[in-house]
């Protein structure tokens, strides 16, 4: 048996490629990353109706083989069997939007051109249905010289015939390419123009429900209210709907964890499986929850196409610190956890914007910072309420996030101006039409983003996680010291405690910041356990600790330690994933630089402005 | 006149390009999409705050999102 036939998916952005291939191969995925570039490759497994496995590839869309970012260079290179590592495609399927049939078919002959064995998938009939198009699928197929199935990937019409027609295709794969005719870009206009026109049977004056649509949401007063409520809604799901799903969760962590205690005798083996393993890796997964909800928000506005209109909506203040609209979609991610948000940066096709956006995506406020400010707000801020039933906790806890905001744009704005320096970056989106997004394809969304941060959770911090309950653990502490003092992080904390004095840190916020360099909500154990107070369960653990800070910690350390989280980078993960990202050590250093040195000035100007008002 | 200051709603032909004027990336995107001599396009919405930046046009069967500096660099007559 020779190699495992390849099928490539290749098309337009926008042309319904995606919801194509998860109904071709269902959830069964394999999302990796093209060799030495960080452009997503998506394969599956797709069986033909003669019973062989091939495995189908889901190129990114692509206007044309004159590639204007990354993702179009893979795309032809892949296609044209000149990328290294990948072989030719022995299919190709070419999708096409049926109501947007003239564009389309631009790309579409470029593609045809190559003369390798092509299968047509006239998709989203439905919707040119709804847009009053009546195509002639037969007439399309004699004009392209290949077969045209007419599909709907969402509601898996035309799946079978498509499957068929690859299997028919796939046995001329070894046949030598025909010459084929070679159009310029004005003359395949011209007959894209004359294809789509022969191919419409029909074509009813109907109106596009976009334009009414757009006329609300991309309303100049309208817009950004509908966009700024959308927001509110989504941040308060992430954090109400998620709290009793997180409960469980810890819940669960805290049942296995006794468990283990009461079925092991103690000793270091049981210390590392409770307080290393268990304890580590259980306070990163209590934040799935909140990432799974932010991201169905997500995915149902890119889904729906109302991504595509925020975005435009964005661009204007993006615009203001020399970004663009596009670099709103990572961000907004980066509101649960920094390391999706830098992921969705490729999306954006301008390197030098792409950076400052991963370099500032750590300043949103991720769902880690949460139990930190909780915690530190619980216990030095009193509940009171300042005007009509507005808590100061809670503005407090709202200040902190605009401080983190705010941050953001001014860090970006002397980068683009500094390290990242440039022409201004440009916006040029296609506003796809609006859809229903399907279940199947959520699901199958949500799955790919919960198993990332979950591998993550099981590799890097499992990995980060055992090397601080080491250092915390060894050496062992003699009977009358404690054990944080003799370890090795106690000595760290020595060492670190001059730089943090003049910011108001106190010797035990210093020791705690050095496990919380794993992930900041460590932060609160660790505090919890340099108080020595006597809990296993985080919650407790919470309660105890903030009784003891609202004792010992004067406000104005408090505030500095608040004013420390929103800018330190407290969080290895990301900073793992910016430099593969970034294929290197100099971003992710320049990140953890600015953003150390931004904490540090942030928490000592809080202090010494604190003490002066003699709070 | 540019596509920047023609009426929003009205279909404009557009009569040249000034590839010269913009990045090499963003021609040959807009290149792609359509964008070149000869093309109908209608300005549907203007972006939001100061400037009325960036712009929604309609360009054959698509919506596209542009900025003003690119419609500045395109030149129309009425349609």
């Amino acid at each position: 048996m020779s190699r495992k036939h390849t099928v490539a998916l290749v098309g337009n952005p926008n042309s319904g490629k995606s919801a194509l291939f998860n109904a071709l191969t269902g959830a069964r995925q394999k999302i990796a990353n093209y060799a030495g570039v960080t452009v997503e490759r998506k394969a599956g497994r797709l069986t033909l109706p003669t019973g062989e496995p091939v495995e189908l590839l889901d190129l990114p869309g692509s206007y044309s083989f004159d590639a204007a970012s990354p993702d179009e260079a893979v795309t032809r290179d892949v296609v044209k069997g000149t990328f290294e590592g990948e072989a030719v495609p022995d299919v190709l399927v070419l999708v096409l939007d049926a109501a947007n049939l003239e564009q389309h078919l631009v790309f579409a002959q470029e593609v045809l051109e190559l003369g390798r064995p092509t299968v047509v998938a006239l998709n989203m009939v439905d919707l040119a249905e709804r847009d009053g198009l009546t195509l002639d699928p037969a007439a399309l197929s004699e004009a392209l010289g290949v077969p045209v199935i007419p599909t709907v990937a969402v509601r898996r019409r035309g799946i079978v015939d498509l499957n068929e027609a690859i299997a028919e295709a796939e046995t001329h794969s070894d046949e030598e390419a025909p010459t084929r005719w070679h159009l310029t870009l004005p003359e395949r206009r011209l007959s894209a123009k004359h294809m789509a026109r022969a191919a419409i049977l029909s074509k009813s004056t109907r109106h596009t429900i976009e334009n009414g649509v757009d006329k609300v949401l991309l309303n100049p007063w309208l817009g950004p209210v509908i966009l700024f409520g959308l927001l509110f809604v989504i941040f308060q799901a992430v954090f109400a709907w998620a709290t009793p799903f997180a409960d469980a969760l810890e819940g669960g962590v805290g049942v296995i964890s006794e468990a283990v205690t009461g079925a092991m005798a103690p000793g270091l083996v049981r210390d590392f499986l409770t307080e290393g393993v268990l304890a580590g890796v259980g306070s990163v997964v209590v934040f799935l929850p909140q990432i799974i909800i932010l991201f169905a928000f997500i995915l149902v506005m890119e889904a729906s196409g109302y991504m595509a209109r925020a975005a435009f909506l964005m661009d204007r203040l993006m615009a203001g610190v020399g970004l663009s609209g596009k670099s709103f979609i990572p961000l907004l991610s980066s509101f649960a956890c920094a390391i999706p948000g830098i992921m969705a940066t490729r999306s954006i096709a301008d390197p030098k914007d792409r950076l400052t956006t991963i370099l500032i995506a750590p300043l949103m406020t991720c769902s880690a910072r949460l139990p930190v400010y909780a915690v530190i707000i619980a216990a030095v801020i009193p509940e009171t309420t300042v005007g009509a039933g507005v808590g100061l906790q809670g503005l407090v806890l709202f200040a902190l996030y605009v401080a983190g905001i705010i941050g953001a744009m001014v860090v970006a704005l002397v980068l683009r101006r500094t390290v990242t320096k440039g022409a201004a970056s440009g916006f040029i989106m296609e506003l796809p039409r609006y859809q229903l997004p399907r279940i199947k394809d959520l699901l199958i969304g949500l799955w790919q983003r919960a198993w990332v941060f979950l591998r993550r959770a099981g590799t890097i911090i499992f990995v980060a996680t055992i090397a601080l309950w080491a250092l915390l653990t060894f050496p062992k502490a003699e009977e009358s010291e404690s054990q944080l003092d003799a370890s090795f992080a106690g000595a760290v904390a020595d060492t670190i405690h001059p730089v943090l004095e003049p910011v108001g840190f106190n010797r035990e916020m210093s020791l705690a910041l050095v496990p919380a360099i794993a992930a900041r909500e460590v932060a609160v154990s660790a505090l919890a356990t340099t108080y020595a107070v006597d809990a296993e369960d985080e919650d407790v653990a919470a309660e105890g600790v903030t009784a003891k800070i609202a004792a010992l910690w004067s406000l104005p350390t408090a505030l500095a330690f608040l004013a420390w989280f929103v800018f330190a980078p407290q969080c290895l993960s990301t900073i793992a994933v910016a430099r593969r990202e970034t294929n290197g050590w100099k971003w992710p250093i320049v990140m953890v630089v600015y953003l150390f040195a931004l904490a540090w000035i942030a928490a000592g100007a809080t202090y010494s402005i604190a003490v002066s008002l003699g709070l | 006149m540019t596509l920047d200051g023609f009426d929003s709603g009205r279909t404009a032909r557009i009569t040249g390009v000034d590839w010269a004027s913009l990045a090499e990336d963003e021609g040959k995107r807009l290149k792609a999409l359509g964008v070149d001599e000869g093309a109908e396009v209608a300005i549907l919405h203007r972006g939001v705050f100061g400037g009325r930046d960036p712009i929604a046009m309609r360009l054959g069967n698509m919506t596209i999102a542009i900025r003003r500096m690119h419609a500045a660099a395109i030149s129309v007559e009425a349609a």
